[in-house]
């Protein structure tokens, strides 16, 4: 059943008792949402003893958070997750439901619309509100979410829309949204419900997780220092270490330069790696295929260089050096040095 | 863990989903229609990378513990051609559902449809690549998974089997977990499982000219509104191909004046520094 009055719903993934980055930022694409609509965002707040968790969550901008807390929710594992998430959205009727391009999401989202038959459209890069006319039956829809992604490895952009079967899905990149600053002292509604378990078989047992320790913050990262394939080995790698070195920022790579073993996979920018916007993006022997621009276009100032004059990365610089990454950087790092 | 390595009497009976997919690393300008959309005649349809992973994942069952791979691909007949080199792989079997009732589908229908050809062959362990290059949702594997009502084991690794029961090793993105599933459970695999094994020469000649299975949406028991454009919730609003704002960048001589001028340049707006 379609309820336009229903709230703009936020999954509000933890892990360990530990809130990710990426509720945070939905929560700020929740209410410019729900702002359009008039209705209220609703945060989804799974696991064990998370109850806390509910305060950062209004601060982040809920108006309600639906706390969903048992011991066999500890741990995500599709199916119970998926049950709990499945039962509340019949009960609640949500209009919109977002979560993150996560592993998580990515796991749990499809399981979900799968079990409601209704439509989700995966990594997302925006959502706006809008209308939509269906041009073989005429019927136009009003206040419906348009879900915009890139497709087709990146070449070009779709807006997917889900006019009759709702709630209305979707799962968004991190790092693309903006969160809001934090309120503090903001105030919402927590309602409790059951994770409706009982008598529910979980076909899978948590043994063990072993959580990676990352040295590489990208997203966090004022400035980055980007190499692709045209840095010519790992040996040359070294180089952009050292510019980011004197700069205080950290190191990524294309998906060619991560392909190529030049740096690790964690340091991946692009459509199937991090999304970044830093103040400053030095990107040096990158091309600039279109799936490696979504990840860093949008960075306050980027600055190119390339010995190729027509590369692609050129149309998103704003400052260009046709030249040899291995006499530029020399000479960047010396002038930043004095 | 050695009593991980066990299997059982009679080996698993494997299925894994294949994709016929345009090769989408390859987008050039003869690809782009004049409408900005994509001509995907003119893009070469190769076998789906990861599902390549999610073949070598059934076979390494079989090989490591007996039963028997069938593979199944959902599309045009001319999907045939991976469901050859499955075979030649050492599939054992080729199905291709294809129905023109399944034309427009988006995965919550391919999903369903899928999902009614694995039921036809009962089996232990279904795979799927994580995701297609065409789309690259993720979302088929789980739908499936979800509607075979099974243990669903996303982002696999590495593998192991004992009695009904696996242990799969998979990514979460923030760690590595180590999980059980009881069987019957369906996995999406990542090129972290492997690299597909290479084709076997004898094979290659056997089935050069095989024909899969053909199945079309009645003979799997689909529901018609559940297929395609009419068992799709998604639809198309717009289609942009993206275009680059372009050219206006400031070019730097790469000289010592020329780079120092633009340090200076981001000290004075405060970039850096």
């Amino acid at each position: 059943m379609k309820n336009t009055q229903g709230e703009v719903w936020v999954f509000a993934e933890q892990e360990e008792g530990k809130l990710s980055d990426v509720p945070f930022e939905l929560l700020g694409k929740a209410r410019e949402l729900a702002g359009k609509l008039g209705v209220k965002v609703g945060a989804v707040l799974m696991g064990s003893g998370v109850e806390a968790l509910a305060k950062p969550l209004f601060e982040a901008g809920a108006d309600v958070v639906h706390l969903i807390d048992d011991p066999a929710l500890k741990v995500y594992r599709n199916k119970a997750y998926r049950h709990a998430m499945v039962e509340l959205v019949k009960e609640v009727n949500p209009q919109i439901a977002i979560f993150g391009a996560t592993h998580m999401g990515r796991d749990l989202a499809p399981s979900v619309a799968s079990a409601l038959r209704c439509g989700l459209t995966a990594d997302c890069t925006d959502l706006q509100i809008g209308d939509y006319e269906d041009k073989k039956t005429k019927e136009t829809f009003t206040n419906v979410l348009h879900q915009i992604r890139p497709a087709f490895g990146g070449n070009i952009i779709a807006t997917i829309v889900n006019a009759r079967n709702w709630p209305q899905m979707a799962t968004v990149r991190e790092g693309v949204m903006k969160p809001l600053p934090r309120e503090e002292g903001r105030k919402g509604e927590l309602v409790k419900h059951s994770a409706r378990l009982d008598g529910v078989e979980i076909p899978v047992e948590v043994v063990d997780i072993v959580r990676r320790v990352s040295t590489v913050n990208l997203k966090g990262s004022r400035i980055i220092v980007c190499g692709g394939a045209g840095v010519g080995s790992k040996e040359n790698f070294k180089l952009l270490h050292d510019l980011a070195g004197v700069l205080g920022g950290a190191v990524g790579g294309s998906r060619a330069a991560v392909d190529l073993g030049y740096c690790e996979h964690e340091r991946q920018i692009g459509q199937t790696g991090v999304t970044v916007r830093p103040a400053l993006m030095i990107s040096c022997g990158v091309s600039g295929a279109v799936q490696h621009l979504a990840g860093m276009q949008d960075s306050a100032k980027i600055i190119a260089i390339n010995t190729d004059k027509d590369a692609p990365i050129f149309k998103v610089a704003h400052y260009g050096i046709v030249g040899d990454l291995n006499v530029v950087i020399p000479k960047l790092i010396k002038a930043i040095k004095a | 863990m050695k009593e991980s390595n066990k299997g059982r009497a009679g080996g698993y009976n494997c299925v894994v989903c294949i994709k016929q997919v345009p090769d989408t690393k390859k987008v050039t300008g003869q690809a782009m229609k004049a409408d900005g959309t994509i001509n995907r005649a003119a893009l070469p349809a190769i076998f789906n990378p990861e599902d390549k992973n999610a073949l070598e994942a059934a076979l390494s069952v079989k090989e490591r513990y007996g039963g028997k791979v069938v593979a199944i691909a959902m599309g045009l007949p001319a999907a045939t051609a991976i469901l050859r080199e499955a075979l030649a792989c050492g599939a054992d079997e080729a199905v291709l559902v294809t129905d023109r009732k399944a034309a427009g589908s988006d995965t919550l229908a391919t999903s369903y449809i899928l999902s009614q050809a694995v039921k036809k062959f009962n089996p232990d362990l279904v795979f799927c690549g994580r995701q297609a290059i065409d789309g690259d949702t993720a979302q088929t594997g789980p739908q499936i998974g979800e509607k075979l009502d099974c243990a669903v084991v996303t982002y696999l690794e590495k593998l192991d089997l004992d009695g009904d029961t696996a242990i799969a090793v998979r990514d979460i993105g923030t760690g590595v977990e180590t999980c059980r599933a009881q069987l019957p459970a369906l996995f999406t695999v990542t090129e972290k499982f492997g690299e597909l094994r290479p084709f076997e020469m004898r094979r290659v000649m056997k089935y050069k000219n095989a024909e899969p299975t053909i199945l079309d949406c009645a003979a799997i028991g689909c529901e018609d509104d559940r297929c395609g454009f009419a068992g799709s919730p998604t639809s198309v609003n717009k289609i942009e191909s993206v275009v680059l704002a372009g050219g206006e960048f400031k070019e730097v001589a790469a000289t010592d004046e020329g780079i120092g001028g633009l340090v200076a340049e981001l000290i004075k707006d405060h970039t850096i520094g």
